[in-house]
């Protein structure tokens, strides 16, 4: 199916993605920090969609704002938020870092202006709807070897989690 | 004007690069633990978001399938970053980063 009205729809996400992005950095209590990083995980999903990575938006909203998010808010909820909400939000490097950003943001702009030739100007092309079946196969055929990997990463991360979590070993 | 109506790879590769850049700010400035290990999934998101764009430029999948092995790494991190967490507040009361000092001289 043909997108309807792309540029604004990409320009409503992007600014609803940067609102969030900004709220998760400034706002004093974690948990609006977590909402507002929700916003965004859905507004970036609404781009994969638009980018016609339809299972990768999937994985994102099931995967990301449903669980990692989750795992976000339960230890909020475990760790006291009062004492922290009552200090000083930003370190007294804020400066260091805001220059440091904005020079890196110097890099991004100056790459992105010499390097716009290399990016292909053209409407592309429409890819069929099987995503899906796509990614499937890539995962358990080419990247078979990345995949059991993960899983181990996986496994390894759910133990390391517990050990450290755990009042005595 | 025209440059604002048609959509290209470049403008979602600023849009990751202005969310990564705020991912950065996040990680250096706040003192909130949490906060921090937030800012660090923005920048994963980030990311994300040009491995995607990229994907469709060249009309391929590699670049979605890399995104999704970054979302497992992701869920791994903030997993053990939380653990550690756990662990942290329960030796010192607090999700301050700036009292994470034992190895400072």
């Amino acid at each position: 199916m043909a997108p309807v009205a792309t540029p604004f729809f990409f320009y409503l996400f992007a600014a609803i993605m940067l609102i969030g992005g900004i709220a998760v950095i400034t706002r004093k209590n974690p948990v609006h920090s977590a909402l507002a990083l929700i916003v965004t995980l859905l507004a970036q999903s609404s781009i994969y969609l638009m980018l016609y990575a339809p299972f990768v938006a999937g994985v994102q909203v099931i995967l990301y704002a449903g669980g990692i998010m989750v795992l976000f808010l339960f230890v909020i909820m475990l760790v006291s938020i009062d004492r922290s909400m009552k200090e000083r939000q930003f370190n007294s490097q804020w400066v260091v870092g805001i220059v440091a950003a904005t020079a890196l943001a110097g890099l991004f702009v100056t790459v992105y202006i010499k390097g716009t030739s290399i990016f292909p100007d053209r409407v592309l092309p429409i890819i069929e709807s099987d995503n899906t079946q796509k990614v499937a196969t890539m995962l358990y055929g080419q990247y078979m070897f990345a995949f059991e990997i993960a899983s181990l990463l996986l496994l390894v991360a759910i133990i390391g989690a517990v050990v450290m979590a755990k009042k005595r070993i | 004007m025209e440059a604002m109506l048609h959509i290209t790879t470049l403008h979602y590769l600023v849009l990751g690069a202005a969310l990564f850049l705020l991912g950065v700010i996040g990680v250096l400035t706040r003192r909130n633990v949490v906060v921090v290990l937030m800012s660090i999934e923005l920048i994963l998101n980030a990311v994300n978001l040009n491995l995607v764009a990229f994907s469709r430029m060249w009309g391929g999948i590699h670049g979605q399938v890399f995104a999704i092995f970054v979302i497992t790494d992701a869920a791994a991190e903030a997993a053990v970053g939380l653990g550690i967490l756990i662990a942290f507040f329960r030796n010192k009361e607090t999700v301050n980063v700036d009292e994470v000092n034992l190895l400072k001289w």
